[in-house]
């Protein structure tokens, strides 16, 4: 008898453990993601100027454009937050609404951002232009890469917690979802700052 | 275990409240709207607009850090804030050191050789 | 070729397939090695026990072994690759041209250098970690064990990428960096650069993946009673170096990802027109890089200190400052790289900040080194062969590390750079450093892995040629860098007179390849002779740390009973205290990972989609990367990935461990 419940214990805080290390795994890979992003960051500041004679950021860019993608991104990471909230509280119903919030402003942003790189490109703005234009397109298509990846895993999630429910697993990974999705908008913050207003300034 | 306060487990209270969420969120509105209003509303100059908005960039980075990534609320040993703060120190030195070195590399380029004298006088003091 | 066949091959043709006769030689070398692999595997009917113990495993245990088999196989690739370059310089710095091309020569160094630091020395490293580090700190397994075969099956398909590139195409001519513009579309319109990127980008994602894994293994699954200052400092050696990969294979990522996009997609990053800045690819592509030198090495002086402290039969002098030199030189490792490129055109204030930087950083090393020597001092000392290739390292070691220390000088380096006293120095550090490091670990650990020793003599044999050859190849190269050799060349004109030193390094070569032969003599003589040197105690040199307390080698859930520690050296301190523990142990069951073949899909998925870029097969490159996503989805999703080791599984293997052990004395 007493070998059972030993045994049980062992394993709850087994389990307990392996989430620790999950998220802890997670969040050193969010700090090897951080890099990269400095890498594109420290790349774009020295190319910045480097338009090749064609047109800057001063040029280019359209502030309350930006300005309404970043309160949307912002928006949606204050509701992950509240999912997760909600996913603590065992409250199916409030996670999976706030996640679909979070899913919609997080497409609405990609396609504000794929309007851009579309009009850009179109006025003959292309990457191919300047080492200026490699850079942003890069960066912040990068961010964008990430941001779909994001919605990919957020509606595979919706999906598992609809057929699953709360498990412990779902719990788990939702976690590290919120993780990334607040990382991204950190990441954010540094893109609109110096790419978009100090380029435009 | 009372209702309203969400809990991982007995051992891993969570750091996340509606408070924290609430609060992250509104600050951020606040840095990020300030931030463009400094750059729209054209009263600064160039050198001082940076250096507000880079102020408001890296105040908003360590709001959401706090109330969103809940960094360094973790109990000892705190190895995710340690992971954070090496990250950020490499990641200063990345952007800082190759904005130091990119722009100096055409030290002794494109001036006259009389310029380049008094510039390396002027920098390092000394005649050569 | 019509449309549709270059629609469906891209840029592939038959042209791809035609070489000159030293590279149809190396081609056929391979494809006869791999024939007999699969000849063999048919003979003996063992498909089956390859898939279900090593292709699909992912026990550490058994992974680090065969890290080890392909470092070990591209270590041999390497070194023909060096035997080429120093052959071809004997002959063509006198009257002769040699006999290779001055386009084939450029492949050769770039290959030689790629494979020696991406799938030699960090295969060798990534090997012996997956080896050890869970039996030294007393865990069961890394934390992520499906990451880690990922991790592995990643590195094996950029292994078999640059191998590929050797049948396929061609390798690329711009060094093991690939500094733009030659490395851009422009000047390198082939397939080789290509081939160089994708290898790399694929091969890199693995270490950083490993990178995360190891430092949560470190950190969070230590045995109880392990703190911290209580870790073995092979496993804190370890824990700076994964911390270093962490932050600097992202730069290395994202550099190569740029070079790509110039290539590919008509970027301007790094181009010679439109803006771009090739030098900010050196910049960056060094920001990685200095800190990889010191991934390669920290390991290796972790090494060095499990084996001093053994074979003194004296406990580590100076823990505590060891492990402070650990974290100095972790942070210290990335304020100094741009002493890379010293000559690039920065001004004095900036090249003597990271002069300066760099010659501190050899404060802690040096550190380092006097502490190994005070732990020797006193001590009774075993010459046993780790040992050996111990001794070589200090001396080799501390010679590169003050030429290094003189190149720190920018004024000294602008004389130095790109020269072979260079080519010297790096090569003292990674050979004298990393390379004897290994070298030690692996012999060192040899019983413990595979249950029987490697034949001591041979080993010694080894040793010795390997530094007596590096010392009569390299010396030579300092003084001819010192004389103004620039690298790279494939010919140096006879007036200069330095033929001489280069038959000199030609004959160093042939020693170290003696060396190499002794090693392969010695495998093969320990195996035929196995059966004589079983290792039935598990702690076959009477050694400090926990992994010595397992089996030989370790069951595959590594201990029956968690070990618990209550101070350092604790397997030591037990040994000596005598007392017999007479406590019937409590066995559990144990939960331990399934194999999955998903790892293997994923490499082999990557290999292809590397390849596709490469010969820019459009349509295949979608199809491999949504396979990898939806594999990815699966296997997260697969609630069913372990099973249990019963207490009567354990009970059997600790019976059969009391028997054998008996057996010895």
């Amino acid at each position: 008898m007493s070998d059972t419940t030993t045994t049980h214990a062992a394993t709850l805080s087994h389990r307990q453990e392996e989430d620790t290390k999950s998220t802890f795994g997670f969040w050193i890979y969010l700090m090897t993601d951080a890099i990269l992003f400095a890498s594109l960051f420290a790349t774009y500041a020295v190319l910045r100027n480097n338009t090749n004679g064609g047109p800057g950021g001063q040029e280019l860019f359209s502030l309350p454009f930006v300005l309404v993608e970043t309160l949307l991104l912002l928006t949606s990471s204050f509701t992950v937050g509240l999912a997760l909230l909600a996913v603590h509280r065992h409250d199916k119903q409030k996670a999976l609404i706030l996640l679909g919030i979070t899913f919609a402003l997080g497409a609405a942003f990609i396609a504000m951002e794929l309007t851009e790189f579309a009009h850009l490109i179109q006025e003959g703005h292309s990457w191919r232009q300047s080492a200026f234009l490699s850079a942003f397109f890069t960066l912040v298509g990068t961010h964008g890469l990430h941001i779909l990846v994001g919605l990919m895993w957020l509606s595979v999630m919706i999906v598992k917690v609809v057929r699953e429910g709360l498990n412990r697993a779902n719990v788990r990974k939702l976690t590290l979802l919120a993780m990334f999705w607040h990382f991204l908008d950190v990441v954010w913050i540094f893109i609109f700052s110096i790419v978009y207003l100090i380029g435009a300034a | 275990m009372k209702k309203n306060i969400p809990v991982v487990s007995k051992h891993q209270p969570l750091h996340a409240t509606f408070a924290g969420y609430l609060i992250g969120f509104l600050l951020s509105i606040y840095l990020t709207i300030s931030a463009y209003l400094v750059v729209v509303y054209d009263t600064f100059s160039r050198n001082t607009v940076i250096a507000i908005v880079i102020t408001l960039a890296l105040t908003q980075f360590v709001v959401q850090a706090i109330f969103f990534l809940h960094v360094g609320k973790e109990s000892k040993p705190r190895w995710n804030l340690i992971m954070f703060s090496f990250m950020v120190l490499v990641a200063a030195i990345i952007i800082i050191g190759s904005i130091w070195i990119m722009a100096n590399l055409d030290y002794r380029h494109g001036v006259s050789p009389e310029e380049l004298n008094n510039t390396i006088i002027k920098d390092e003091g000394y005649k050569p | 070729m019509n449309s549709f066949a270059s629609g469906l091959l891209g840029k592939l043709s038959w042209d791809a397939l035609q070489h000159d006769i030293i590279v149809t030689g190396g081609q056929v070398s391979m494809v006869l090695a791999a024939l007999t692999v699969v000849g063999l595997l048919f003979y003996f009917k063992r498909w089956k026990w390859l898939w279900n113990n090593w292709l699909t495993t992912v026990d550490p245990k058994k992974i680090g072994i065969m890290y080890l088999i392909a470092a070990t196989l591209m270590l041999l690739r390497g070194a023909v690759d060096a035997g080429m370059m120093r052959a071809q310089q004997a002959l063509a710095s006198g009257a002769s041209d040699g006999f290779l091309s001055s386009e084939h020569f450029q492949q050769i160094f770039s290959a030689h250098g790629t494979i020696m630091i991406f799938f030699v020395a960090m295969g060798l490293m990534f090997g012996l970690i997956n080896l050890i580090v869970p039996l030294q700190i007393g865990a069961r397994d890394v934390a992520f064990p499906f990451l880690n075969a990922t991790s592995f099956w990643l590195y094996a398909a950029g292994l078999m990428l640059i191998n590929l590139s050797l049948m396929v195409g061609e390798f690329s001519a711009a060094g093991w960096l690939a500094y733009p513009p030659l490395s851009g579309i422009a000047y390198s319109p082939g397939v080789g650069v290509d081939y160089w990127i994708w290898s790399l980008q694929i091969a890199g994602i693995g270490s950083t993946l490993a990178g995360i894994n190891f430092i949560v293994t470190i950190l969070k699954m230590r045995c109880p009673g392990m703190t911290m200052m209580k870790m073995p400092m092979f496993s804190w050696s370890v824990l700076s170096s994964m911390a270093l990969v962490v932050v600097a294979f992202p730069i290395l990522t994202a550099t190569l990802a740029m070079l790509a996009l110039d290539r590919t997609l008509g970027m301007h990053f790094f181009t010679a027109e439109s803006g771009g800045n090739p030098m900010m690819y050196i910049n960056l592509i060094w920001a990685w890089g200095h800190p990889e030198v010191y991934i390669l090495i920290l390991p290796a002086f972790g090494i060095f200190s499990e084996i001093v402290a053994t074979f003194a039969r004296k406990r580590l002098f100076g823990y505590k400052s060891m492990v402070w030199a650990l974290m100095a030189i972790t942070v210290l490792s990335f304020v100094v790289w741009l002493h890379h490129f010293f000559t690039m055109g920065a001004g004095a204030n900036v090249n003597a900040f990271f002069g300066i930087m760099t010659m501190i950083i050899a404060v802690p090393t040096g550190v380092k080194l006097f502490n190994w020597l005070f732990t020797m001092y006193r001590g009774r000392i075993r010459f046993t062969s780790p040992m050996l290739w111990f001794m070589g390292f200090v001396v080799t070691f501390t010679i590169g590390g003050v030429t290094g220390v003189m190149m720190s000088v920018p004024a000294i380096d602008f004389q130095l750079h790109n020269s072979l006293f260079l080519v010297a120095h790096f090569h003292n550090m990674i050979i004298g450093g990393v390379v004897f490091g290994y070298f030690a670990g692996i012999t060192y650990w040899f019983p413990k892995i595979f249950g029987f020793s490697l034949n001591e003599r041979l080993g010694k044999y080894a040793a010795w040629c390997w530094i007596v050859g590096f010392v009569v190849a390299f010396l030579p190269l300092y003084i001819l860098g010192i004389m103004g050799a620039t690298r790279r060349l494939e010919s140096y004109d006879s007036s200069m007179g330095w033929q001489g030193l280069f038959v000199v390094a030609g004959f160093g070569a042939a020693i170290i390849m003696l060396g190499v032969t002794f090693q392969i003599l010695q495998v093969i003589v320990s195996i035929i002779n196995r059966k004589d040197n079983l290792d039935t105690t598990g702690d076959h040199w009477d050694a400090r740390t926990l992994e010595w307390s397992t089996s030989s080698p370790a069951p595959h859930y590594n201990f029956a009973v968690l070990p618990v520690v209550t101070r350092r050296d604790d397997f030591w301190e037990s040994k000596q205290s005598k007392r017999k523990n007479t406590d019937k142990p409590n066995y559990q069951p144990i939960h331990m990972p399934k194999n999955t073949p998903v790892g293997l899909y994923i490499g082999m998925l990557s290999l292809i989609t590397g390849f596709a870029i490469v010969w820019h097969i459009i349509w295949l490159i979608p199809v491999a990367v949504v396979a990898i996503i939806l594999l990815i989805i699966i296997r997260t999703s697969n609630t069913n990935s372990t099973f249990t080791v019963s207490v009567a599984e354990i009970k059997k293997h600790e019976a059969a461990r009391l028997l054998t052990k008996g057996k010895t004395l």
